[in-house]
């Protein structure tokens, strides 16, 4: 019997090392900014009322691109107002199929311009433009189209019940997926018939800024969508104003629960899309170089800046070493680096604060008895940026697998059979998401029925779509996005 | 013929399938309408709470995985032994001061709901949950989990058509609860209780606490093990349960106590009801080989 080579003669690998540099590959299109956004308000953009602006920078770089206004309490009050008055005059009277027509307007406008905001959103932000241009963008637009056609059909949501829009919808929004969850928020309020006031994250608040552009464009009539810029003062103001009858919230746990506080003595209606702690599960019968793409996936894309993230990755034991060897292969070769670049895979951190959070916890990571690995590529000079990083000998009490790092972190915990591996994914406060590798369609749907988590991805991972309703269980928050499911959390039942 | 004196039943609540007294040993009198001394009701405590969840924890997932169709007959079989005691419900119901008309009408609505509900157990899902067209090769499926543990608090009012109505569409979806019943009209649902225990339904699935509403609602409230409040409340003790609700971020559905109800109407049950107090679980299944 002729010898088996794998085991004796490992496949040649074709590593060239810095052999040869990529050439860069810079997106260089023009994406149409001004030098300074005001607050979209009533269909116009209006100077705030104290006349204060704050700028917003190029996290890859550290240089200012624009100045951006700073909502206070009386700018969100006449946006409320705004939102209010087109509710009750044309929005919440308008027949759906009108309302969805504007919706399918602005996602049409959103294709037109999908390269200007693909690259205003990576400047902003700091994500891979591959990214931005082939997954932030084309999905938002995805999502209006797939509301739009929701606008006229209401009455399937809930069999035998009346329902009605809410009125004003006051949306908070994070800084991961600046376009993506502004279109989350505002399709399913609008299709619904609600008025909207949102307020995107500090950093990151030019798309939306220029989505107010785009509702400008599509004729959407004033009021009908109200951006107000700013910090958490700005936001507390949104979710605390009278007029806003349903609030929406995407953002950390700690965030949360300070909001769920804040209403407690109020009837405001809310959703929370909070953090996450997923487990990226996999099987020693997964097919294993797909398996390792998915990790891959799971905690690299968006450097990290994922709350459903697959930050902590099970294996079975019996393939550990096996998955390692990949994973520690796989990263060497990701490139980190200018955000613009088309080759690039991990642009920058967000913010500075945000590279501080990810430090202290890879710090404390070491500190307590992990063993760290990163694929020791060379950094820009100036931004943020961080090493993509995976931690070995990682037990379940470590800060690394208990807390949300939000950056492009990964933990990896072993385990031995599935008993152990529900028992050790489903021990955490959150339960957003769960990925599971295996060749078994019996055993994914095991899993998938004892997994703590309102989203379980089957060997793939971070798959997003307007039809699938996403959200979480426990500490992740409540109500959906996306799907029908979604859409009934912007209606109220009569 | 000669007088015998009668039996009194000594009202205890239905906690773990089994009956019982509070552990502080308590009790608050109750009386009847005209103020004759009818019973003494246990005034259970943060405690007795606490042992309650315990309780419905043991139960939980053995409830969960019955089949819908098990679920629903069962349900079924509740109906069966409230309708077979609905002279004594009605009894149980008038005690508070409503007509013999008014609490038949009652008692008669109550096992309405109850049938209402078990016709529900295996089609909820059908109308809740559904098959995602993605754009991806992936069977996506979204389909409803029970919570887990509930916390229902039952209004004064209507002390039986109030207490079914919340506690149907909890159960129905697998969930197990720990209810607080009618302060000033407990001894309905110490009638249901005996009812439950000669349904079928395993015990610790419902588990019905009497006492006072100041002293358990800040227990409902903190209690990390349940992960949802349903009831119909005041404006304060609202406020109180949402705020202990933001601490593990609970759900919460609480209706106004303080504003009339009608419990009779056919708005107040069906799959919306149910639909507060599940979860969507969400599946991305690889489509090929």
């Amino acid at each position: 019997m002729p010898k088996t080579s794998s085991k004796t003669n490992p496949a040649r690998e074709l590593v060239f090392g810095d052999l040869w540099e990529f050439d860069p590959a810079p997106e260089t299109a023009d994406p149409k900014l001004k030098p300074r956004y005001d607050l979209f308000i009533n269909g116009s953009f209006v100077p705030p009322r104290a006349g204060k602006y704050f700028a917003t920078i190029n996290p890859a770089h550290e240089t200012k691109i624009a100045d951006i206004a700073l909502a206070d309490a009386s700018d969100v009050d006449a946006a409320c107002i705004a939102a209010q008055k087109a509710f009750t005059s044309v929005w919440g009277k308008m027949p759906g199929k009108e309302r969805g027509k504007y919706l399918y307007r602005i996602a049409r406008l959103l294709q037109d311009h999908a390269r200007e905001f693909a690259i205003a959103e990576t400047l902003d932000g700091g994500k891979p433009i591959k990214e931005s241009r082939d997954f932030d963008v084309p999905m938002a637009a995805a999502h209006f189209f797939y509301h739009a056609g929701w606008a006229d059909k209401l009455e399937f949501l809930a069999p035998g019940k009346r329902i009605a829009p809410h009125g004003v919808v006051g949306q908070v929004i994070p800084w991961n997926f600046p376009l993506l969850m502004l279109a989350w928020k505002i399709a399913p309020a609008l299709a619904a018939g609600n008025c909207v006031v949102l307020k995107p994250a500090e950093t990151t608040s030019i798309t939306a800024l220029k989505f107010g552009e785009i509702c400008q464009e599509a004729g959407l009539p004033n009021g009908v969508v109200n951006i107000v810029s700013g910090a958490g003062e700005t936001g507390a103001a949104v979710i605390q104003h009278p007029l806003t009858t349903k609030v929406a919230f995407t953002g950390s746990t700690e965030v949360g629960k300070s909001i769920m506080r804040s209403l407690a003595g109020t009837d405001k209606k809310m959703t929370l899309e909070l953090g996450g702690k997923a487990a990226n599960i996999v099987f020693d019968d997964a097919p294993l170089d797909q398996a390792v793409e998915g990790i891959v996936n799971g905690i690299f894309f968006n450097q990290g800046h994922v709350c459903c993230a697959g930050s902590r990755l099970l294996v079975q034991e019996s393939i550990a070493d096996a998955v390692l060897a990949k994973l520690k292969r796989r990263i060497t070769v990701l490139r980190v680096g200018d955000p613009m670049d088309k080759n690039t895979d991990l642009g920058a951190i967000n913010s500075r604060e945000q590279l501080a959070k990810i430090t202290d916890l890879v710090q404390s990571g070491v500190a307590e008895g992990a063993e760290m690995h990163d694929n020791g590529c060379k950094l820009p000079a100036k931004g943020f940026f961080f090493r993509p990083t995976i931690f070995t000998k990682v037990s379940m009490s470590h800060r690394i697998a208990r807390e949300e790092i939000f950056g492009p972190v990964l933990s990896i915990l072993t385990f031995r059979t599935p008993e152990e591996a529900v028992e050790k994914a489903n021990n955490t406060p959150y339960g957003l998401s769960a990925g599971v590798w295996t060749d078994k369609g019996s055993r994914i749907l095991k899993m998938s029925t004892l997994l703590k988590a309102g989203v379980v991805w089957a060997n793939t991972y971070n798959k997003f779509d307007p039809t699938s309703p996403f959200g979480g269980y426990k500490e992740s928050g409540f109500g959906r996005e996306g799907g029908k499911q979604g859409m009934l959390d912007y209606l109220r039942v009569v | 013929m000669s007088h015998r004196l009668p039996i009194s039943k000594t009202p205890k609540c239905y906690v773990g399938g089994a009956f019982i007294r509070s552990e502080s040993g308590r009790v608050t009198e109750l009386n009847d309408a005209s103020g004759t001394f009818f019973a003494n009701i246990p005034q259970c405590t943060r405690k007795d709470l606490r042992n309650a969840v315990e309780a419905a924890a043991k139960a939980g997932p053995g409830w969960a995985k019955r089949s819908a169709f098990n679920r629903g007959q069962i349900l079924y079989r509740l109906a069966e032994m409230m309708e077979a005691r609905s002279i004594e419900l009605a009894k149980a119901v008038a005690l508070g001061g409503a007509s013999q008309a008014q609490a038949a009408r009652e008692v008669a609505a109550s096992i309405e709901r109850v049938v209402h509900y078990a016709g529900w157990a295996d089609k909820y899902e059908q109308i809740l949950g559904s098959v995602n067209p993605v754009a991806s090769a992936h069977f996506n499926f979204t389909v409803t989990e029970p919570m887990g543990i509930i916390g229902v608090i039952a209004p004064d009012d209507s002390p039986l058509l109030a207490l079914v109505s919340l506690i149907l569409p909890a159960i129905t979806s697998g969930n197990c609860i720990v209810v607080l019943a009618s302060n000033t009209q407990p001894y309905p649902s110490i009638l249901l209780g005996e009812m439950l225990a000669t349904s079928d339904l395993p015990g610790g699935v419902v588990n019905l606490l009497t006492g006072l509403r100041s002293e358990m609602v800040p227990t409902f409230a903190t209690h990390e093990h349940l992960r949802a409040l349903s009831g119909a409340v005041n404006a304060e003790d609202r406020k109180t349960l949402k705020l202990g609700a933001a601490e593990s971020v609970k759900r919460v559905r609480l209706l106004k106590a303080e504003q009339p109800i009608d419990w009779f109407a056919d708005t107040m049950q069906g799959a919306e009801e149910i639909r507060a107090l599940i979860e969507f679980k969400t599946t991305w299944h690889p489509v090929g080989a």
